[in-house]
């Protein structure tokens, strides 16, 4: 029983990163009907980016992950204004491609300064437990990452839901040609929303680079996490995507707990079959495309 | 540059590919009058007015408003100069809430206190917009949904005002309604184009207007010179006009 208790507590927390990672994809496929498959790899070029930045020049973690935003932004703006935006118009495959070769490119590159070894940023909460009952044991780094990445949720929210930004961004999502009209520039939309896109990966790609490790190829495991949390929770609605991971956490370790840590991945993918079947466009989907 | 003379449109080709859907199209919209373009399902209204707008390149002529040339200008800079349109269908962002709709018409302006003069002229123009203020466009009626579309465009406070099939749908009591006010608010100064497919009302609330059938402009004149029944032969291709 405790154990129960203890996968629960943990499938929780685990969820909160989970969305984290994968609400990047999900406001990316909202706004512009756009699969980012390099989502996963950009994810973990800015953990490469922290963990550089955090030994080298900048000494620690969260100077290292400011650095960081910064640079995937510009990475994001000029990937969606250079190359995304020229091919938009012209069906979802062509975008599609763009993106998919972007992940190519940054693995290879990954692995050819870095190689194929396993990295990881410096953690120093590591072995502390913020909580230690018979019930229950929370490490500080699970909580961490989970309260970091509900605060990053409730900023996009507010961002999307109460800022003329945001409302610019709705209004792009549901109808460009209205939203050309207001005289938004949807193009430079698109770019804003890709920059805070990969914002939101980044603090994702930093959490995981502590807490798990990663290594050049990493983006492509974490790129289906991030699907399995969009799907469930419903593309472009960002409760969904809390929701949505913490489903996925907790039954990927209620799985570990009921049938063994080997099928913990199977049986999470197998909860997402099943809420697919039941529900096709996800748990919550507000932003639908037209 | 004419005087008085708000946009125009010069010798303008538009099309899809190959299949051509305007021929050598000449308008003039003098400022402070309603031009009506009245025409039926197919005969290049939407097509000119994306060309108009930007939201597609003619194949050749030109667009100019105030004097400049606009043609191709990507649309939201040409309603950054002071075009605005009620798109055919209402368009409204059915996940936002008429407020929200609202701000949004008025995306460009960056004064607050202009803002709320816009918004509280916006509600007096339709008080039943007031009601709803609060509620998702979704769940407005058609009638509605019409003026949200006429409010959120005139948010921006615009000098020429283009309302693309404004009855389309609509009972007749609602379409009156909807007319008088875009009547109050070319009282106001803003210039309109109206584009209808209906002869009659599009003949009595404006003061010019055009006739285009499959792609052409086949009549033109004072509104209230123009014989009803020779528009409707126009309209229709028969009598002189087959």
């Amino acid at each position: 029983m405790e154990l129960f208790v203890q996968s629960v507590i943990s499938g929780v927390l685990l969820g909160g990163l989970y969305a984290a990672i994968g609400v990047g994809l999900s406001l990316v496929f909202g706004i512009m009907g756009l699969t980012n498959i390099a989502h996963g790899s950009l994810m973990i070029l800015a953990s490469f980016f922290v963990m550089i930045l955090s030994q080298g020049i900048m000494g620690s973690v969260i100077p290292a992950l400011l650095a960081t935003l910064v640079i995937m932004a510009i990475i994001g703006a000029v990937m969606q204004g250079a190359l995304i935006n020229r091919v938009l118009d012209k069906g979802a495959e062509p975008a599609l491609l763009v993106t998919f070769g972007f992940a190519i490119i940054i693995q290879n590159v990954l692995q050819l300064i870095f190689g194929a070894d396993y990295k990881s940023i410096k953690n120093p909460l590591a072995s502390v437990n913020v909580i230690d009952t018979k019930w229950a044991i929370v490490s500080g780094e699970y909580l961490v990452n989970f309260l970091v990445s509900v605060a990053v949720l409730l900023a996009l929210h507010f961002l999307i839901r109460r800022t003329k930004l945001g409302r610019s961004i709705r209004a792009a999502a549901s109808n460009v040609i209205a939203a050309e009209l207001m005289g938004v520039n949807t193009k430079r939309t698109y770019i804003y929303a890709m920059c805070i896109a990969l914002i939101t990966g980044s603090v994702g790609g930093m959490l995981v680079g502590r807490t798990f490790g990663f290594y050049s190829y990493s983006g492509m495991s974490y790129l289906i996490i991030a699907f399995g949390v969009v799907v469930i929770g419903g593309m472009g609605s960002i409760l969904g995507t809390l929701l949505g991971g913490v489903i996925l956490g907790v039954s990927q370790l209620l799985g570990a707990y009921f049938f063994g840590p080997g099928v913990q991945v199977l049986v999470g993918y197998l909860t997402l079959l099943v809420i697919l079947t039941l529900r096709p466009r996800g748990l919550l989907s507000n932003m639908t495309r037209k | 540059m004419d005087e008085g003379v708000l946009m125009t449109v010069e010798n303008l080709n538009a099309g899809y590919g190959d299949f051509r859907a305007l021929y050598d199209i000449s308008m003039r919209f003098p400022k402070g009058l309603i031009v009506s373009i009245i025409g039926s399902n197919g005969a290049g209204k939407t097509t000119l007015l994306n060309a108009i707008m930007g939201v597609n390149k003619p194949v050749s002529g030109k667009v100019t408003f105030e004097g400049e040339d606009i043609t191709g200008v990507r649309t939201s800079s040409i309603v950054a100069k002071g075009v605005t349109m009620s798109p055919e269908g209402s368009h409204v962002f059915e996940d936002m809430s008429v407020h929200e709709n609202l701000l949004m018409g008025a995306y460009l302006t960056r004064s607050k206190e202009k803002l709320g003069r816009m918004l509280e002229r916006s509600y007096e123009l339709f008080p039943a917009l007031k009601e709803k203020s609060g509620q998702l466009a979704d769940f407005l009626s058609g009638g509605q949904r019409q003026m949200l579309a006429i409010a959120r465009a005139l948010m921006s406070d615009p000098k020429l005002l283009i309302c693309d099939e404004l009855s389309l749908g609509l009972a007749p009591v609602v379409v009156n309604d909807i007319y008088n006010r875009i009547l109050d608010v070319n009282g106001d100064g803003v210039t309109v184009i109206l584009v209808e497919q209906e002869v009659q009302r599009s003949l009595s609330f404006s003061d010019y207007s055009y006739v285009l059938v499959k792609g052409r402009v086949v009549m033109e004149g004072v509104a209230n010179e123009l014989s009803e029944k020779e528009v409707k032969d126009a309209y229709f291709g028969i009598n002189k006009y087959a």
